[in-house]
């Protein structure tokens, strides 16, 4: 199979689902590639630097019958547009009984690992999830950026996008044509037996460079990918927990009511898994304060191969594998 | 374009019946039979009124905390907006919204807003796709005055202008946002004093004059469907009650002479006397359209008491489309 970059993948995506259905517009301050040559002005919308209404017009402008793209580049910019994402896309649907849909797809950049400093390193996905009337991709491989991409292009709900920055320059196998994943399927990215890890969006890449590394001293690590946060499909990483006993769960964002910890909870809350649980679980996050710029400091926050592997040993030690 | 006899009586009819509803909706909420927070748009009925009777069906508006009057004025259906206020589930939220969310896409009432400022984002995404699908359909906005602080003001003003999109901005100037004086909230206290700011034609009107409304809203709305873009419309206005209420209707803070002055100026006795004086109305004509909206509202109140609360085994129904 042909191999392009996450980046591409994104393109790719969006490029389809235009030529798709002329119905799908987007707006943003800038795009990558040249959409405006093939899509022209009137569905490819460069806006004033006004997140706030963008936000909102996305809505407006698919309750009556188009499918905006909003691009808010970094998730930064997003905060500025809190009031139409917060009390207008997440609960405009259920508020109004239903009465129209809302197909809207607000795309943004995320995450650390590249000397951006606190307000351009942010991973705030669990305060979307939070939400409760969102659904959310976080796509980790160029597969996924581009078969979720389409999928939330095509669904009938606001959807957020996370695009893991750190991702952008991955290459992968991404089949050509219509590939598209279904929101809320976890992929076991890697089958193992002793432990269970889930990883999100570049942690997916980590943890499975470190399970590889691990299974030279003979260690089985089962690597999950839960690729949408919401809908969130629990029972594949139920299903592995059950089998293996542990779970290590690693994420950029900062632990405090983070997607790791409400991963942590659905596992401890399910009496059969719980019951199946032989340690504690871990949760592998950024250290809890704003990204630091310097390197020595930005490496310190963030979650590394090292800190995912010592808590797979903590896992392993709290309950060893019987020989 | 001026409005012949039969629809100058409509505006009327509807006038009265925004005015009765809502101080019916007062006595229902001070009994208890409703919840929440309601916010009475007595007094500015020829606002919603006389814009809303330069728009057909598929023109879309967005409102305010202070909407029922712009879903009576936009066509909706006042049995399944008193169920809304009772909560049960034929109200148009199937009692999920309740008054300050109270919406009616049928008609093209894209929905109250509980955020001062936040409907007017999403009429300007109604504008573009109107604009985008080419028909002569057009988006109006209305918005207090509180709402010009607001930065989705000053960005949908923008964008609307910068785009030319078919969009009316309807300011409804009642001289307080919630307790505060416009002048206490703004330095230029005639909001139309933005659109030149942003490119768009202005216009101030007297929002107790349900006729004149109309007519600057026609040509705004004339503007908008020809291709020319976005206008500012302000209203000045002044709403008869208390800002909100919950269970009883707070005091009175406003100065009595500045009250009884506005009161002076009933938008509907104004229209009652103009029509009378024209000969297209007679005082029966009058009594029996206020008895026809006194049973019209009783109704809507037996309608919304027959219906049953929403049981809660539906509580996660229209999370998601399908
Ligand atoms: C963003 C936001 N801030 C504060 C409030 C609380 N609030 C509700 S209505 C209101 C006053 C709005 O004044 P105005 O826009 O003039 O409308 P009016 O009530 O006069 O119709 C306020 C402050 C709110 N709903 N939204
Ligand atoms: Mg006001």
């Amino acid at each position: 199979m042909r191999e392009i970059s996450f980046a591409q993948a994104l393109d790719e995506a969006v490029a389809e689902e235009m030529r798709r259905d002329d119905r799908v517009i987007m707006l943003g301050t800038d795009f990558t590639g040249d959409p405006l040559k093939e899509f022209g002005p009137a569905r490819v919308r460069y806006t004033p630097i006004s997140e706030s209404v963008l936000t909102g017009m996305a809505l407006g402008a698919g309750a009556c019958g188009f499918r905006p793209i909003v691009n808010w580049r970094m998730v930064t910019f997003s905060f500025v547009a809190m009031d139409q994402i917060v009390n207008q896309a997440s609960k405009i649907r259920y508020m109004f009984g239903g009465q129209a849909d809302f197909p809207v797809t607000y795309r943004c950049t995320t995450g650390g690992g590249s000397g951006s400093a606190a307000q351009h390193s942010q991973s705030p996905y669990s305060m979307w999830m939070h939400l409760a009337g969102l659904k959310i991709i976080l796509p980790a491989t160029p597969a996924d950026a581009k078969g979720l991409l389409k999928s939330a292009i095509r669904d009938n709900n606001p959807v957020v996008s996370f695009e893991c920055s750190r991702l952008n320059a991955v290459v992968g196998a991404v089949p050509e044509g219509d590939h598209v994943v279904p929101l809320g399927v976890a992929r076991v990215a890697r089958a193992g037996t002793d432990v269970t890890v889930v990883g999100l969006a570049y942690y997916l890449q980590e943890a499975l460079k470190t399970a590889d590394e691990m299974a030279r001293d003979g260690i089985s690590v089962e690597v999950i990918d839960p690729r949408t946060l919401v809908p969130l499909d629990v029972e594949t990483i139920r299903a592995s927990v059950r089998k293996t006993g542990r779970l290590v769960v690693v994420d950029e964002a900062p632990p405090t009511c983070s997607a790791a910890s409400e991963i942590a909870a659905l596992i401890a809350e399910d009496a059969a898994t719980f019951g199946a649980l032989r340690a504690p679980i871990q949760r592998v996050c950024a250290v809890a304060v704003p990204v630091p710029y310097s390197p020595p400091l930005e490496n310190a926050a963030l979650p590394d191969r090292a800190r995912i592997a010592a808590a797979i040993r903590r896992v392993l030690d709290a309950a060893p594998v019987p020989a | 374009m001026t409005p012949n006899r039969s629809e100058l009586i409509e505006m009327l009819r509807k006038m009265i019946l925004i005015r009765e509803f809502d101080e019916l909706a007062i006595r229902l909420r001070t009994e208890g039979k409703i919840y929440g927070a309601i916010h009475p748009y007595v007094g500015q009925e020829a606002i919603a009124v006389g814009v809303c009777a330069g728009l057909a069906s598929a023109d879309r508006i967005t409102s305010t905390h202070r909407g029922h009057g712009h879903c009576i004025a936009k066509g909706a259906d006042i049995r399944r907006m008193m169920a809304e206020l009772f909560g049960r589930v034929d109200g148009y939220c199937r009692g999920k919204g309740g008054s300050m969310h109270i919406a009616d896409f049928s008609v093209g009432m894209l929905g109250a807003n509980g955020i001062v400022g936040a409907g007017l984002p999403i009429a300007a995404g109604a504008a573009l796709a109107l604009q985008l699908d080419g028909k002569s359909n057009v988006a109006v906005c209305f918005f207090g005055d509180g709402a010009v602080a607001e930065g989705e003001f000053h960005e949908a003003l923008n964008i609307s202008s910068l785009w030319t999109l078919p969009l009316v901005f309807v300011c409804e100037n009642n001289q307080y946002g919630a307790n505060n004086p416009v002048a206490a909230q703004h330095r230029v206290t005639d909001v139309v004093a933005h659109a030149g700011g942003y490119g768009m034609v202005g216009q101030s009107v007297d929002g107790n004059d349900v006729l004149a409304v109309h007519r600057v809203a026609r040509e705004a709305l004339d503007r908008a469907r020809g291709g020319e873009g976005p206008s500012l419309v302000e209203c000045k206005t002044y709403r008869w009650h208390f800002h909100a209420m919950r269970q009883t209707p707070p005091p009175e803070t406003r100065p009595a002479d500045e009250i009884a002055e506005w009161k002076r100026r009933d938008p509907i006795a104004r229209l009652v006397s103009d029509l009378k004086a024209r000969g297209l109305l007679s005082e029966s004509d009058l009594e029996r359209m206020h008895r026809q909206v006194q049973t019209d509202l009783r109704e809507a109140v037996a309608f919304a008491e027959a219906s049953p609360f929403p049981d809660p085994k539906d509580i996660l129904a229209d999370m998601f489309a399908a």
